[in-house]
């Protein structure tokens, strides 16, 4: 059983915890992630680790209530226990050696995107962020993005907050004013990731996406979360969660992700309405 | 001791089961045992002939004879004493044992044209479940030696390695990455021929002897054996962690969304019980269901998406029954559940539509050509015999490789070009010392006596390795 020694509501559907796992705190690295059960007999989600306190040996994670997991994970509260915790997965972001980089999250991926912005500031690059959300009131880790980031454009699908517009417009708008970027870290829904790269290949400018398939085990056992990356079949889970973003076939991705929505979606429902019952 | 005569019967006394008709839609044990009759009756089959060829049979050399004339004088104990001397792991071997190529296959009654071997496995199952129902065997931390080791995956092998040395004083740590132990035992046989209670009880025996059972430790990420072995004062470490990362035919269509490896499929139904209608883990319930391969892991997905509700399943194998790994009750209840062989046939491509749905298997039939590397003959493919079959889930058992993640994160640790660890001998020494391995781990995907027997020489090996540099 892990402890969940604190959390934070970020906005109506996204949730920040830190959960008490010191073996992963002293190993986390940016770009790497958990899988985590709720309870007993609970499936097992990836997230991705969004940060770490190795003194105070506690795991961040941010997630975002989408389905019957995440819904029964957000009900939980700090001093609760969850079931299974384990990591670091996967391999951890390639960061080191990057001096100007524009780092880009889009709603749920901007709490993916933290840590890589955080690492990059820390290694002294200079970085420029961009981040994504359909309106003011899902806007999450402001403070923290600038803290970390050289410059920081928050962009709303409805103008309500920031600048009104995709993270591809400011994206190009950066690229316009002769800002020479070594990488694009772009972390998000498939269809910004694919659209960051439609953007980035044109000035050819090395994009690295990273991936959240469906996942079971995380360590490479049940192929679940394959893609197809430069034709090649490839694990999220052992070969990523990053992948040049070039080559992934993002379209594939997309579908592959929604092989279980049907049942996920009456699965969340029947969890709210099991809540709701408990609460009445 | 009691007078018995001899069975002179020529045949096996049959394996009481459940029904097919009614077995292929539950998830319940096919095969329910023998009580003590059948037992006695069986064991008088033995002619407890001097030469003993099915203990060379057993990969572990379990004193077959012996324990089997317990059984027919009643002494129930006394013959479980006898499988405990060689085997720590009876409950599950009597059940996934392929006896047909081990013990079963020397026994002098099995000689005659017509004639059965001695239902050894059934006999070693009945003796095991007996004990393990009456509690006849209790299980105690012996006195600690002082001596720290640790096993990385909780499998056959190394289960049967922690157990090994905590009978000797050990104080063993067994890290699974997973968060249950039992590695395939758990995730990857299904219940229906390996319940998984079983499987529990064995690894709580082992914690009553003192094994500390940590899952939700993923060696080689949160911890490295080199800090195992110089941080955390683990004097010898053992690689248990089998062969599970899946292979994929590397035709066209296999990220369709209804193709999956046997081993997720698997996981999700064995560890994740998904087939439960409250399971919080979903999996694809196929209508007409292809399955890829001829080994146990092919028969146990088949029969699986039987009991999942499809209407149709078949098996497509490309070498004829003769050939076909899987043990052979295996192939039997998957025939009589009402699996689909399609043998000596190939899968060319997974046709699917725009959404990545699965709707069809396209085939190629085969026939059987010299014999290759393995000394099976090659199939070879029959020019213009492709044909479709429709099906909306294609499930991949051709096999699995070891996982990289340990070999890729120990410095020192040599493997051979398909991932497996080299070991210099049958102790499982590696070439990092005081590191061991067996299993899958080593030999690539084979089978759990196999790997039971690998782990427990390696239990000998590091007790005589840390004896030695204590002296």
């Amino acid at each position: 059983m892990y402890k969940i020694v604190s959390k934070r509501v970020l906005n109506p559907t996204m949730i920040e915890m830190n959960i008490d796992a010191p073996e992963i705190a002293r190993k986390a690295q940016p770009g790497e992630f958990i899988i985590l059960r709720v309870d007993e007999d609970g499936e097992r989600i990836p997230l991705t680790i969004a940060g770490e306190d190795r003194e105070a040996g506690t795991v961040k994670i941010i997630f975002q209530i989408v389905g019957a997991t995440t819904f029964k994970l957000g009900k939980k509260e700090a001093g609760e226990f969850i079931q299974d915790f384990v990591g670091p997965l996967g391999r951890p972001s390639e960061l080191d050696g990057l001096k100007k980089v524009c780092v880009i999250g889009g709603g749920a991926g901007t709490a993916i995107a933290m840590p890589v912005a955080q690492k990059l500031h820390e290694n002294g690059a200079v970085v420029h962020s961009i981040v994504g959300f359909r309106n003011k009131d899902l806007v999450i880790l402001e403070p923290e993005f600038r803290a970390c980031s050289d410059l920081l454009k928050i962009m709303t699908d409805d103008g309500s907050y920031g600048e009104k517009g995709l993270v591809t417009q400011a994206l190009q708008e950066l690229i316009d004013q002769g800002n020479v970027y070594d990488e694009v870290i772009a972390i998000g829904p498939i269809v910004m990731m694919k659209f960051v790269v439609k953007l980035t290949k044109q000035y050819n400018i090395k994009t690295v996406v990273s991936m959240n398939p469906i996942m079971i085990d995380g360590t490479g056992m049940c192929g679940g979360c394959r893609l197809t990356v430069g034709g090649k079949t490839k694990f999220a889970c052992v070969d990523g969660p990053d992948f040049d973003g070039f080559e992934v076939d993002f379209d594939e991705a997309q579908k592959r992700n929604g092989i279980y929505r049907d049942w996920e979606k009456h699965k969340y429902e029947e969890t709210c309405n099991l809540f709701q019952k408990e609460v009445k | 001791m009691v007078a018995t005569k001899f069975n002179m019967r020529l045949d096996k006394n049959p394996m009481p089961s459940q029904d097919p008709k009614v077995r292929a839609h539950n998830f319940k044990e096919v095969a329910l045992g023998y009580d003590l009759a059948m037992a006695q009756d069986e064991a008088a089959r033995c002619l407890h002939c001097p030469k003993q060829p099915c203990v060379n049979g057993c990969p572990v050399h379990i004193h077959i004879p012996d324990f089997i004339m317990k059984v027919r004088d009643g002494d129930l104990k006394g013959a479980n004493d006898v499988l405990l001397q060689s085997s720590s792991l009876s409950s599950i071997c009597g059940r996934v044992c392929p006896q047909e190529s081990q013990c079963e296959k020397y026994c002098t009654r099995g000689l005659r044209p017509g004639a059965e071997p001695v239902a050894i496995g059934r006999l070693e199952r009945f003796v095991a479940d007996y004990a393990r129902e009456n509690q006849l065997v209790s299980f105690e931390k012996p006195k600690p030696n002082g001596h720290k080791v640790a096993v990385v995956g909780s499998g056959p092998s190394g289960l049967t390695c922690a157990g090994d040395l905590a009978k000797k004083g050990y104080e063993v740590t067994v890290f699974e990455a997973l968060h249950l132990a039992g590695g395939v035992l758990s995730y990857g046989i299904p219940e229906f021929r390996l319940p998984k209670s079983i499987v529990q009880n064995e690894v709580h025996n082992l914690e009553k002897m003192g094994v500390e059972i940590r899952t939700n430790m993923v060696i080689g990420k949160v911890y490295s054996i080199d800090e195992l072995m110089e941080d955390d004062g683990y004097e010898a470490v053992f690689i248990g962690t089998g062969a599970g990362l899946p292979r994929f035919m590397g035709i066209p269509g296999e990220n369709l969304k209804g193709v999956l490896s046997a081993n997720e499929f698997l996981t999700r139904i064995n560890l994740m019980k998904a087939y439960k209608d409250d399971a919080d883990t979903p999996i694809v319930h196929g209508k007409r269901v292809a399955v890829i391969g001829g080994g146990n892991v092919a028969m146990d997905a088949c029969r699986c998406a039987l009991r999942l509700g499809a209407e149709k399943v078949y098996i497509i194998y490309r070498r004829s029954l003769e050939e076909i790994p899987a043990r052979k009750e295996e192939v039997h209840h998957a025939m009589e559940e009402g699996v689909d062989f399609h043998i000596l046939t190939n899968p060319t491509e997974i046709l699917g539509d725009e959404n990545l749905n699965v709707t069809g298997i396209r085939c190629i039939k085969m026939e059987l050509g010299e014999p290759d590397a393995s000394g099976r003959r090659r199939p070879v493919a029959i020019p213009g015999s492709e044909y479709t079959m429709d099906v909306d889930v294609v499930i991949q058992a051709i096999g699995t490789s070891p996982n990289p993640l340990i070999k890729n994160t120990t410095k020192g640790l040599d493997t051979n070009p398909h991932g497996c660890i080299i070991t210099k001998d049958e102790s499982g020494e590696t070439s990092k010392t005081g590191v061991y391995a067996g299993g899958d781990a080593v030999t690539g995907a084979a089978t759990v006596i196999l790997a039971m027997g690998a782990g427990k020489n390696a239990a000998e090996a590091i007790d005589q390795y840390i004896q030695s540099k204590a002296d």
